[in-house]
């Protein structure tokens, strides 16, 4: 590995003469601060055996121990693990499934399809969102949007994705002998769900920031993390400057998949626009799995950060480790077409920070 | 600065930082599970040339080549083939067994669409490269090669 | 010479020839942004063209299975088969030939991949 003379700055010259505050003005406020904060009342993680056997298996609330579950296919298993977040993170606010107001809800394949599929059970309002890996944010902040706005009262966001099932979206058949390079990353086959009310005693969504859709024309398709990293910092850069904050106001930060590579790569980023992120700043991804399951630079996939989210950070958070912690998810918005096609890959990073 | 230009300066700094697969490995890996390859089918054939001593050359060859690809194929049913092969890289994708096992693959994965929509018309979409390219660039040389040699 | 020793000169040519060849295209992997899919292709077109040119088969002899099991085998005999049709029946022989010539190994492929398919489902890895 060559990432020893990593996190310093120094090796990323590439925005050396102009800071990206000069060189994109920014127009529009990217960050909102929400005046009713929705509380966090519910949460449920469900994840696969191979993440259960990792580093942060204990915080999950459900390891399944096949991930087919029994059904006949994955994509089957992908909307009984979703259902199974939706039912136990609706159990764990003490509501009933009648009492929810909108489901927000996305995942990784085509149209969104495990989504829909599960909507369809419930017979609630719904949206269905995409933005890759940075779903979990985005219906996040759509939902505490509404909420603050007044519109709905409770509002479920939840996110899945499998591991079979983006493989034969994005990749090549599970059982084709394929080499991975060392930067590739591993789907995390999981669910996360969080229920947000209006009312209540959880954790606070104080801020959200919208992304923008940044493209540094990286081309590689197994090297995800450094074609996200850009847009996190991006979104990281103007949450920062619109709000004044310093990476060492907020306990934690953390940002979803960038896996090993890409979270070195922000820090560099970040470093050269001036903020150290310094031991606060962790990676859903580079956490996820450990060294010895063989997952190269960490996981990813939509459920990657929300399963981590919903089980360890905000563990940490209602124990009081934490008090302020600053969400991004990343997300890559490409399709297995368009690379072909000789397009870059864009990419997308949504925020949102939590209090206790 | 031009878009460009920071694309490109991006492109370099990931270069400087992605980790490569260990070259020396990785070629010795691929060389010992591809050169292991042929000597299995090698013997194979050796050992149908010792059994059926007339059946010409030609057929010990379709022979032995029915017999990697069976077992390549009932590798990948099995599901360890992709183990090798995470291994191997070239080494196993090179030889016809890879050839073997891209196709077994495929055809298994798209199961749950169906026997007909599924396997039947998605069965070639890893090694249909291959087919093609093989059968029209076989056809334009053997063209050329005949018009040279006036064998037609 | 001893046919012993022959048989153990033979594979170990076998096992050396087979494994450069394949250790070739893991650097074509390594060093260039070639996916596996083009460098099956590269590798195909160069049985082609040794078959085309004529110096695949004094090749075989000499490799025997080092050169006929990976891919440039498949595109020789392709170019074998179409040369050989070409010549009995004219211009379109060539169009089928290559396939004539390989369709046991096509059709075994094809079979089996069809069978294993209703027997066994992939997994999650």
């Amino acid at each position: 590995m060559s990432s020893v003379t990593l996190h310093t700055g120094k090796n990323c010259a590439f925005l050396t003469n102009t800071r990206i505050a000069e060189k994109v003005p920014n127009k529009g406020k990217q960050t909102i601060t929400y005046k009713n904060p929705p509380h966090i009342q519910g949460r449920m993680s469900v994840v696969g055996a191979k993440e259960g056997r990792g580093p942060l298996g204990k915080y999950f609330h459900k390891v399944l121990d096949d991930d087919k579950m029994g059904e006949k296919t994955f994509e089957n298993a992908e909307i009984k693990m979703l259902t199974a977040a939706i039912d136990g993170a609706v159990n764990d606010s003490g509501l009933k499934t009648k009492d929810i107001d909108l489901i927000i809800s996305g995942d990784l394949l085509n149209q969104v399809t495990t989504s829909n599929y599960v909507a369809r059970e419930y017979h609630v309002p719904y949206l269905g969102v995409y933005s890759a890996c940075s779903t979990m944010t985005e219906a996040l902040n759509l939902a505490s949007t509404f909420i603050s706005a007044g519109h709905f009262e409770n509002v479920l966001c939840s996110t899945a994705s499998h591991f079979a099932t983006a493989e034969r979206t994005y990749r090549y058949p599970l059982e084709y002998g394929c080499q991975r390079p060392p930067y590739a990353q591993w789907t995390v086959t999981g669910a996360g769900c969080t229920v947000l009310s209006a009312s209540g005693n959880g954790p606070k969504i104080t801020m959200g920031t919208v992304g923008r859709v940044i493209d540094f024309g990286t081309t590689d398709l197994n090297n995800m993390g450094a074609a996200m990293a850009p847009a996190a910092m991006d979104t990281m850069v103007a949450l920062f400057r619109e709000t004044g904050a310093k990476p060492s106001d907020f306990d934690l930060i953390i940002t979803g998949d960038l896996g090993k590579l890409g979270s070195d790569i922000l820090r560099d980023l970040m470093m050269e626009q001036g903020y150290n992120l310094g031991q606060r700043y962790i990676d859903c991804g580079n956490m996820i799995f450990d060294v010895t399951q063989k997952c190269y630079q960490g996981g990813s996939g939509a459920a990657c950060s929300a399963t981590v989210f919903n089980s360890f950070v905000l563990d940490k958070v209602l124990d009081g480790t934490y008090g302020t912690v600053a969400y991004f998810a990343t997300g890559a918005l490409m399709n297995t077409q368009s690379c072909y096609q000789g397009e870059t890959i864009p990419c997308i990073s949504h925020a949102v920070v939590i209090e206790r | 600065m031009d878009e460009s230009k920071r694309n490109q300066r991006y492109e370099d700094y990931v270069a400087s930082v992605t980790p490569k697969t260990g070259t020396w490995r990785s070629l010795w890996h691929s060389f010992w599970i591809g050169g292991l390859t042929c000597v299995i089918a090698q013997g194979i054939g050796d050992i149908y040339y010792a059994l059926f001593p007339n059946l010409g050359k030609d057929l010990i060859v379709s022979f032995t080549s029915m017999t990697i690809i069976t077992l390549a194929i009932l590798f990948t049913g099995l599901g360890f083939f992709d183990v090798i092969a995470r291994k191997g890289g070239a080494g196993s994708f090179l030889p016809i067994t890879g050839f073997a096992n891209a196709m077994a693959s495929a055809s298994m994965e798209f199961k749950t669409e169906g026997l007909i929509m599924g396997t039947s018309v998605k069965m070639f979409t890893v090694v249909g490269p291959v087919v093609v390219n093989g059968i029209v660039w076989s056809a334009v040389a053997a063209i050329i090669n005949l018009l040279i040699t006036g064998g037609l | 010479m001893n046919p012993v020793l022959e048989n153990i000169i033979t594979y170990l040519i076998v096992f050396a020839v087979g494994g450069v060849i394949c250790a070739i295209a893991q650097l074509l992997i390594i060093k260039t942004k070639l996916t596996p899919a083009r460098i099956l292709v590269i590798f195909l077109l160069v049985g082609v063209f040794l078959e085309g040119i004529g110096v695949y088969k004094p090749l075989n002899d000499l490799f025997q299975a080092g050169i006929s099991v990976p891919i440039i085998g498949f595109g020789a005999s392709l170019t074998r088969g179409a040369i050989e049709y070409g010549k009995q029946i004219g211009l379109l022989g060539t169009l089928g030939g290559g396939l004539i010539r390989n369709a046991l190994g096509i059709g075994t492929a094809v079979i089996a991949s069809y069978l294993v398919t209703l027997i066994f489902s992939p997994k999650s890895k």
